[in-house]
């Protein structure tokens, strides 16, 4: 893992400092809310219903056992005793006093956190693959550049007052699991036909009231060229674009109206720009230097089979059933890759007690060489897990209520906080995830219909990712009611897609069903191994929507 | 769905954000500094955690007289943001909020009734 340098150090205690002071200002009344107001969102501090909330960044959703500690031991000390991990691998306290955030922050500086970049119009908080470093396959890992990328973002005097939020994602692996199309910028680290490593740089991707896929500007950026190409498309946006509308300020809306062409070549020009200047090129030693921090653990030399594992598997039913969904290959034999659901059936998607996340913070020291990651579908990970230990980990996952084996299955839901605690939501989106967890709790069930994202945000600015849901579910305010509507083979991976709407939106008390008759049209209209998503592709809207809306 | 309030018949299903041009009763809201607590605008001015303490104001010129009292010099250094919102007369329990945004911030979230203002006024009995 990456380990702060004295520079990092004095950046986030400089900060935490002088963060205290506003707060000070502010409560003696000196600082008017108004100018307030910024330099709190600069610190990840919002005002939401019922309190403040503080946002953690968690860059590239890597954690040490060290780090999850500290935020349970936040969680107990300033919270009500658990916090949210979000759909951008963060997590969030809904219920910090602000007189106490600069000792909560001055916590997190002592294990290297922070909450910079997690709000303003800054380039956010990078986001990457949870399994990187983990998965076989894996062309490089890809919080090499993330860390890159976040050095070279923190604090970036051009881009701190940009016309709207910034964020890049990163994947290192064909199949992406950091949604990549959707972000500002998403980076795929890919090899040339000499061999080289380098860069695909995807542009103009988001959600929000105007969800864009990205458009592929670059095939192949050299590997110490990207943050002149990355400062190239900063330069091309903060100059183009629009500060007169804020729904209208995102990269994609730039993209979208300057067309693809022109937006390559304008980008293309100041980046010959930059790149004559030498200015941006990473030094080779630099490389190195944070290439080492993420050098694979130690791992041992083992059998590709284990014994005790196959025994496990065959003495415990419910072992094996959560090693089949929950558990994923790893590049290293005798390892694997777990994960840990934050979906328990009923339960709020995302949320963690203090007790659970220090379990899990053991389980990491313990059997994963000391290090977690945060999945932006709000799961957990313990990326390197040898199989003899398995069967251990499983056990103490039980004992926390952790091991829900329902990975990528229908009540695996995203769901934003919604409006039990946002101040933007128009409608509720945990108490809907409830219901369909609920409602579909028989996880034989849920093993048959497979593979299914359902994807809730409780406004249009699509923190749930509902236009990438396999089932999308947006909630609006219609006529001074709590309507959802829904939306039909979004798709967040490599084949990014966005959803179809399917029609009239559906009440609350109507939603829960109308869910229930989309998948068992699906059961009915599928080839054999099927996932919901090729059905949809393969038949499409209509069959869909006659059942949905049949009298 | 059957979270808290909301999930009864009576109460759902209005989400008038704020309030709207033609409320007959309103009252008065906003977030404390310090925590966020949501409090509302009581009779004698000050600020209180109880929407039931709260003052209801009749008709617009009312709510925009009460609105005004909230907002004297200084009242920064207390709360953020204090606004209007609807509240509705119910024959049995009195003056309750309209929106479902306002019923959850007089209660708290509908899916942790162990949290927020529901919780205390649980465990004062």
């Amino acid at each position: 893992m990456y380990r702060y340098d004295e520079f990092d150090h004095q950046l986030v205690a400089e900060r935490v400092e002088q963060f205290r002071g506003q707060v000070e200002r502010r409560v003696s009344g000196e600082l008017s809310e108004d100018a307030f107001k910024p330099l709190r969102l600069m610190n990840g501090v919002y005002l939401q219903l019922h309190a403040y909330m503080l946002r953690v960044a968690i860059p590239y959703g890597t954690l040490s056992s060290r780090q999850l500690r500290k935020l349970a031991h936040i969680a107990r000390e300033y919270d009500r005793g658990y916090g949210h991990f979000t759909t951008r691998q963060n997590i969030q306290y809904n219920w910090p006093a602000l007189a106490r955030i600069p000792d909560l922050l001055a916590e997190l500086a002592e294990v290297e956190m922070h909450a910079i970049q997690t709000s303003g119009n800054c380039i956010r908080n990078v986001t990457s693959d949870q399994y990187a470093g983990a998965i076989a396959d894996e062309i490089e890992d890809p919080r090499i550049i993330s860390e890159i990328i976040r050095q070279w973002s923190t604090f970036h005097p051009e881009f701190s007052y940009l016309p709207r939020k910034f964020k890049i994602a990163v994947t290192g692996h064909a199949h992406d699991r950091a949604a990549i199309k959707l972000h500002d910028i998403g980076i795929v680290i890919v090899r040339n036909e000499a061999g080289e490593i380098g860069y695909e740089v995807h542009v103009g991707g988001g959600q929000g009231r105007t969800p864009f896929i990205a458009k592929k500007l670059a095939e192949f950026v050299p590997k110490d060229k990207l943050l002149a190409y990355l400062e190239a498309v900063m330069r091309v946006y903060n100059m183009l674009g629009r500060r007169d509308n804020s729904y209208k300020a995102r990269i994609k809306i730039l993209v979208h109206e300057t067309g693809e062409e022109e937006m390559r070549k304008l980008v293309e020009a100041e980046f010959a720009q930059i790149d004559a200047s030498k200015m941006l090129e990473v030094p080779q030693a630099e490389i190195d230097r944070i290439t080492r921090y993420f050098e694979p653990p130690a791992f041992e030399t083992l059998p590709a089979e284990s014994a005790a594992f196959n025994k496990a598997q065959a003495d415990d039913a419910g072992f094996a059933q959560w090693c089949r969904t929950n558990v994923v290959a790893h590049r290293q034999l005798g390892y694997s890759i777990v994960n840990i659901s934050l979906k328990p059936i009923g339960g709020v998607p995302g949320d963690a007690t203090d007790v659970q996340m220090e379990a899990i913070a053991e389980l990491a020291e313990v059997y994963s060489f000391d290090e977690l990651r945060v999945t932006h579908e709000q799961n957990l990970v313990l990326p390197h897990i040898r199989l003899d230990d398995l069967k251990a980990v499983y056990d103490r996952l039980v004992t926390h209520e952790l091991a829900t084996p329902n990975l990528g299955l229908i009540s695996d839901a995203i769901a934003c906080p919604g409006l039990d605690y946002c101040n933007l939501a128009n409608a509720r989106s945990i108490p809907l995830a409830q219901e369909i967890s609920n409602r579909f709790a028989d996880l034989d069930r849920q093993y048959d219909i497979g593979e299914l994202k359902i994807k809730i945000s409780g406004c249009i600015n699509a923190c749930g990712h509902h236009h990438v849901g396999h089932i999308g579910i947006l909630g609006v305010d219609k006529k001074g009611t709590e309507f959802y509507q829904v939306s039909l083979g979004g798709s967040a991976d490599e084949h990014a897609s966005l959803g179809d709407i399917t029609g009239r939106a559906f009440t609350e008390d109507t939603i829960v069903d109308a869910i229930e008759t989309l998948v068992e049209t699906y059961v009915g209209l599928r080839h054999a191994d099927e996932r919901f998503i090729e059905t949809y592709r393969r038949v499409g809207l209509t069959p869909f929507k006659e059942r949905l809306y049949a009298e | 769905m059957k979270n808290g309030i909301i999930g009864s018949n009576s109460e759902k299903f209005f989400m008038a954000q704020h309030s709207s041009k033609g409320a007959r009763f309103q009252a008065v809201t906003a977030n404390r500094l310090l925590d966020g607590e949501v409090v509302y605008l009581a009779a004698d001015n000050s600020w209180t955690e109880v929407f039931s303490k709260a003052e209801i104001a009749e008709g617009p010129e009312a709510g925009e007289a009460l609105l005004a009292r909230a907002v004297p010099d200084g009242f920064e250094k207390q709360v953020l943001e204090p606004y209007l919102f609807e509240a509705i007369e119910d024959e049995n329990t009195g003056f309750r909020p309209v929106s479902v945004r306002e019923i959850i911030r007089a209660k708290g979230p509908t899916v942790r009734l162990d949290l927020g203002k529901q919780a205390r006024r649980q465990a004062q009995g």
